[in-house]
């Protein structure tokens, strides 16, 4: 029997050793794919020579679109800009619009009709994609036409209610006994939100600002359809512009594509341990 | 199972809170200041929700386009698509990341260290992701069927037939979404107390009864969440079909969001493209209520 339980033992370590090898082969090749694009030095047309190790590493593609080099990434440095504006704005205005929110419906007892408080929820009934155009026709009646504000507007209307969400299943757990205590010192609503419910909600607000800021980043079909002029392009939208030349030099894509996926990713990895403590606490419990 | 029992009817189980529809607990500035906080979100509520929603409706008047759309077999053909594509995407998803936050929640250093590589395609931007996916799969010598050369096996054009297409989206969308849902489901695992584990190993549950009598029925409604959440934002999923199969071959594996994108855009048909898409508002609408209640529903229970 003790043989047996050993080799089931060692059998379960070796299976989660090869599935730990699977997970890493998962999830690193796409990335692999585009560091060997873009170490290609060759310019102009790429042909795809059946390599899976680049022969002649070169960052001459990174260099050329850090240099703004090429006409397709000529305003790179801008563009990217305003990628960073949008996710900020995104991030600010959800963690801000979200917390108050989430404060009024889950520590004000406003209501406890559930479509009430899940109202926001709704939002996702109709997805994002499919208010496109008219998203856009009525952005050019509230003066945004070909402005990033109408793409923030657009990620803080689609970012909130998940806000909301998390906030809420998170300030379940803390007592609401503070608030109450904090009353009885005769403290306002106000001065409530900023010196018991925001410190004490930290992790949360750190998740869904994460949250928020990687939709914007992810986001596209807005920035495409609403943004129409080079200047007021992001980099998402400039990436994918490579795809209406014929001759596009796919080197300078993936380097392109490559130095815009480092912010969120350095921003995801300074906040790891806070969103998981803020997706952590909340998720089982109401 | 008798202990399980006694830590989750210690957890306070058990009365469902049935509020009346409209029942203020708050007077005077203590609402005032409640309805403050609540402006901004119904602001934006108004504006960018019910707004758009009700032109959208509006454009989307006539029955007529409905008939021309069900006439259209392009049109069935992407509903079916998008059927496949939700119901493959969704519900693998949540089974991986179901089994895959067990597989993290195991104290070993090295699966410790995999999990921030593993949460790597979640922080990576959607666009660069997918193009890079194309790139992999396209052609003869994507870096897929290289790979697949040295091994002496030749590939397939992954785009060229319809059903390898819609699986390559179907897996480039699963790839970038499954580091999320898989740390929801470890964080819904850590939350649930030590005392639970260790009263389900004094009544000798272990490995797969543990998995079901204990975690499933305590992660089932989170699960039920997740898929109903994860549903919904797939049916509006757009960049994955548009950046990876681009649609090929032939528009076949198009779905509802590409599909009303180009209605609307380059064949210039906006009523139509609104029409194809709000199509799938007898579904979605369910869906969104189930979801409300099932929230609803956590939110006293455990």
């Amino acid at each position: 029997m003790k043989g047996r339980a050993r080799l089931r033992r060692v059998l379960v370590e070796a299976a989660s050793v090869a599935l730990v090898v699977v997970l890493l082969i998962w999830s690193l090749t796409p990335v692999y794919n585009m560091l060997l694009i873009a170490l290609d030095p060759d310019e102009g047309d790429i042909e795809f020579e059946g390599i899976v190790w680049p022969q002649d590493p070169s960052l001459h593609s990174f260099h050329t679109v850090l240099t703004q080099g090429y006409w397709l990434v000529a305003d790179f440095w801008h563009q990217l800009g305003n990628s960073f504006f949008i996710a900020v704005m995104t991030m600010v205005l959800t963690v801000v619009i979200g917390s108050l929110a989430s404060f009024a419906l889950s520590r004000m007892r406003v209501s406890r009709g559930w479509w009430l408080v899940n109202a926001p929820l709704l939002t996702y009934a109709v997805p994002a994609s499919f208010l496109v155009i008219p998203f856009s026709r009525l952005m050019v009646s509230y003066g945004l036409a070909n402005s990033l504000w109408a793409i923030v507007a657009a990620n803080v209307t689609f970012a909130t209610p998940y806000a909301i969400l998390i906030l809420r299943q998170y300030a379940a757990l803390i007592p609401i006994e503070l608030d109450e205590a904090a009353r009885i010192d005769g403290a306002s609503p106000v001065q409530i939100v900023r010196r018991v419910y925001l410190p004490l909600m930290a992790p949360a607000l750190a998740a869904v600002g994460t949250f928020a800021l990687l939709l914007a980043w992810n986001e596209y079909v807005y920035q495409y359809v609403l943004l129409s002029s080079t200047r007021n392009m992001t980099v998402a939208v400039a990436i994918a512009q490579f795809f209406n030349t014929d001759e596009a030099p796919w080197n300078y894509m993936m380097a392109a594509s490559l130095i815009y996926s480092l912010p969120p990713i350095v921003i995801f990895y300074t906040l790891r341990r806070y969103i998981a403590a803020g997706l952590t606490r909340g998720a089982i419990r109401g | 199972m008798s202990s399980v029992q006694q830590v989750l009817a210690g957890a306070g189980v058990g009365h469902r809170l049935r509020g009346a529809i409209w029942q203020p607990r708050v007077h005077g500035s203590e609402l005032a200041w409640a309805i403050a906080f609540l402006v901004p979100y119904a602001a934006v509520f108004l504006a960018f929700v019910i707004y758009p929603v009700t032109y959208a409706l509006w454009m989307a008047r006539d029955p007529s386009l409905y008939g021309d759309l069900v006439s259209n077999p392009r049109y069935v053909r992407t509903v079916v698509n998008t059927a496949l594509y939700v119901g493959l995407g969704v519900n693998v998803q949540m089974f991986l990341a179901l089994v895959l936050s067990g597989f993290f929640m195991r104290r070993r250093w090295w699966i410790k260290a995999l999990l921030p590589v593993f949460m790597l395609p979640w922080a990576l931007p959607a666009i660069p992701a997918y193009v890079s996916f194309h790139w992999m799969l396209i052609g003869e010598e994507g870096l897929i069927n290289s790979l697949l050369a040295l091994l002496g096996i030749q590939g397939p054009l992954w785009f060229q037939d319809r059903r390898l297409a819609l699986a390559s989206n179907i897996a480039a969308y699963i790839w970038k979404w499954l580091p999320f849902w898989t740390l929801t489901f470890v964080a819904g695992r850590t939350a649930i107390p030590q005392e639970v584990y260790e009263a389900a190993d004094v009544d000798g549950a272990r490995g797969f009864r543990r998995f079901a009598h204990v975690i499933l029925p305590l992660l089932g409604n989170l699960y039920l969440v997740c898929t109903l959440l994860c549903t919904l934002w797939t049916v509006g999923d757009f960049t994955t079909v548009a950046m990876v199969s681009e649609g090929a071959p032939a528009y076949s594996t198009d779905v509802l969001a590409t599909l009303g994108f180009q209605y609307s855009f380059d064949a210039a048909q906006p009523s139509l493209g609104i029409a194809a898409v709000l199509s799938a508002l007898p579904v979605l609408i369910p869906i969104t209520i189930l979801l409300m209640r099932a929230l609803h529903t956590r939110q006293v229970q455990l």
